[in-house]
């Protein structure tokens, strides 16, 4: 693949192309830069079920330990008509955007809040970094016994999860911000809340998003963990629920569901991103910053 | 010799810093500055690196006050950064979430203009630096020299008194570079602007001004003032290749010790 897009990617010049023998006609060139990827992954998931339907009864390993594909499949109907998966997988979900949300409004704001204040960035940072480090998921049990078995726990976990690379992020773009752009605005005679909106928030967009990409693929192991260590509802509480009853096929689903809302979320995500930073020559290839 | 009432004004002008460590003498960047920017004149500031050239023009959009003296546009003295003053630097900085049209009118944004009124502004100036078909493009999507010509019209847009330039080609590659000097020279003699152009290019002062100040390092100040008499100002090419052109670009060669110089 690399000669055929290293040979593609040159179609202006045209000596070059005429030294450099082709390897592969262009057009099947084309066909599988488009299809053979997708394809190819295809073929790996359908590899994968096979085996793992097949492979472990033939080595013997009890269902109770890898339940088959087909067990994972009739467990997920048995699941959705007697045990209110839906109810589950929307408490899962809702809390997920909402946990992502509010972290992300509260991570953006304390983000902009120090980088316009060097002092208290100075001031605080240790305690940021302390606190970015500490593994936030940790702290469930204490908000359980600080809040009981409601709501507000898992939800502060997520929070406080989604809060940091998204703080971090922030803080980053701030940081590297151009002088020089903002010394324009300055030249321009533009007000301090007009140079905010116009040259520093547009600035940390990239940034920004980064973070909210890394905050909602975050979010979802937040409430996971908040409803594992306490709670009646949610994915989380069928994980530990089955687990309780050996009921491996439900601990798997609930995981594979898991999984499901945490593509939904980074999807949107990175769908927001594309349209927000369409300026950009390439948003979407751009690796994420590290948290 | 275009108009004489001065649009800009600097009278013994110092600029110093603190030292960087407590108890160090302070730095002086520029001290004893006069000089004045007619009407419709464009003057040029060459000299070494390290001269002060960015603090003269700090001082004169007034991002920065001098410790000294006074600068004053029309009359008034400048006391923080006022639309009046239009500056552009080597790099192009428009802002790449904007289309060209938009980072044109950015600018003058910091106004209570009506938004309508700011737009037939930002297409008359993209009209006269002939960037009209570009005005729907992201930066990304125009070449390095297009770029420059959307940072004039943005600095045009807001009808300055006096246009700062630092080094407005110096990121430029030659050819680009000697076009887009042809281009800035016609849109500014067209529009009889008053310009001051900050520049390590040598042959550059020359063939786009009226006037060439030279100034020297630690601390920077003002050691000589050319008078560059050509006519032709607003075709830079024509003008480089006069005999009197090159004359200048050899004396100024030798005023600024270039020949002597080891460390650069």
């Amino acid at each position: 693949m690399t000669t055929v897009d290293t040979a593609m990617s040159k179609p202006a010049n045209g000596s070059a192309a005429l030294q450099r023998p082709t390897l592969a006609p262009s057009g099947g060139g084309l066909w599988r830069r488009s299809y053979g990827a997708p394809l190819a992954s295809i073929a790996v998931a359908v590899v994968v079920l096979i085996a793992w339907q097949y492979l472990p009864p033939m080595l013997g390993v009890p269902k109770y330990i890898i339940p088959r594909v087909s067990d994972l499949y009739l467990e997920m109907i048995r699941l959705w008509s007697h045990e209110n998966l839906l109810k589950h997988f929307i408490s899962t979900a809702s809390m997920s955007i909402l946990g992502f949300v509010l972290g992300g409004l509260l991570g953006a704001a304390f983000g902009y809040a120090l980088g316009l204040l060097p002092t208290w960035e100075k001031v605080l940072s240790p305690y940021i970094l302390a606190l970015q480090i500490a593994p936030k998921v940790a702290f469930a049990p204490l908000f359980i016994l600080w809040f009981g078995y409601n709501a507000w726990p898992k939800l502060i976990v997520t929070i406080l999860v989604v809060f940091f690379p998204i703080l971090v992020n922030v803080l980053q773009a701030m940081r590297i911000m151009d002088r020089d752009l903002v010394n324009l605005a300055r030249a321009y005679n533009m007000s301090r809340t007009k140079i905010f909106f116009k040259v520093m928030l547009p600035f940390s967009m990239p940034n920004l998003l980064a973070g909210l990409r890394i905050g909602a693929t975050l979010a979802v192991i937040g409430i996971t963990v908040g409803e594992l260590v306490g709670g009646e509802i949610g994915l989380g509480y069928l994980i530990s629920f089955g687990q309780g009853q050996a009921n491996t096929a439900m601990v798997f689903d609930a995981i594979g569901l898991l999984t499901v809302i945490g593509i939904a979320m980074y999807w949107a995500v990175t769908a927001i991103e594309r349209r927000v930073l369409h300026y950009l020559p390439r948003a979407t290839g751009a690796p994420p910053a590290k948290p | 010799m275009p108009g004489t009432s001065p649009v800009l004004e600097l009278r013994d002008v110092a600029r110093r810093f603190p030292g960087r460590t407590a108890g160090a003498p302070p730095f002086t960047a520029v001290r004893n500055l006069s000089f004045n920017v007619g009407e419709g004149e464009f003057v040029s500031v060459v000299g070494p690196s390290g001269c002060g050239k960015s603090t003269l023009l700090n001082l004169v959009a007034g991002l920065d006050q001098p410790s000294e003296g006074t600068v004053a546009l029309h009359g008034v003295e400048v006391a923080g950064p006022s639309s009046r003053v239009g500056f552009m630097l080597q790099k192009d900085l428009l802002l790449p979430w904007r289309t060209v049209l938009h980072n044109v009118e950015f600018g003058l944004e910091a106004r209570n203009m009506p938004a309508a009124e700011r737009r037939e502004r930002a297409l008359a100036e993209l009209k006269r630096c002939r960037l009209t078909e570009f005005a729907d493009r992201y930066p990304y999507q125009i070449s390095g020299g297009q770029r420059q010509r959307a940072a004039l019209a943005r600095t045009l847009a807001i009808s300055p008194d006096v246009v700062l330039l630092d080094e407005p080609f110096s990121a430029l590659d030659a050819q680009t570079k000697l076009v887009l000097q042809k281009n800035f020279a016609e849109t500014i003699a067209g529009s009889n602007l008053t310009t001051l152009l900050i520049t390590h290019d040598l042959s550059e002062a020359v063939a786009m001004s009226d006037r060439i100040l030279v100034m020297s390092d630690g601390p920077g100040r003002i050691v000589e003032e050319i008078d560059v008499g050509l006519p032709d100002r607003d075709n830079p090419i024509a003008r480089v290749g006069r005999p009197r052109a090159s004359e200048i670009v050899k004396h100024l060669f030798h005023a600024l010790h270039l020949g002597e110089r080891e460390d650069a």
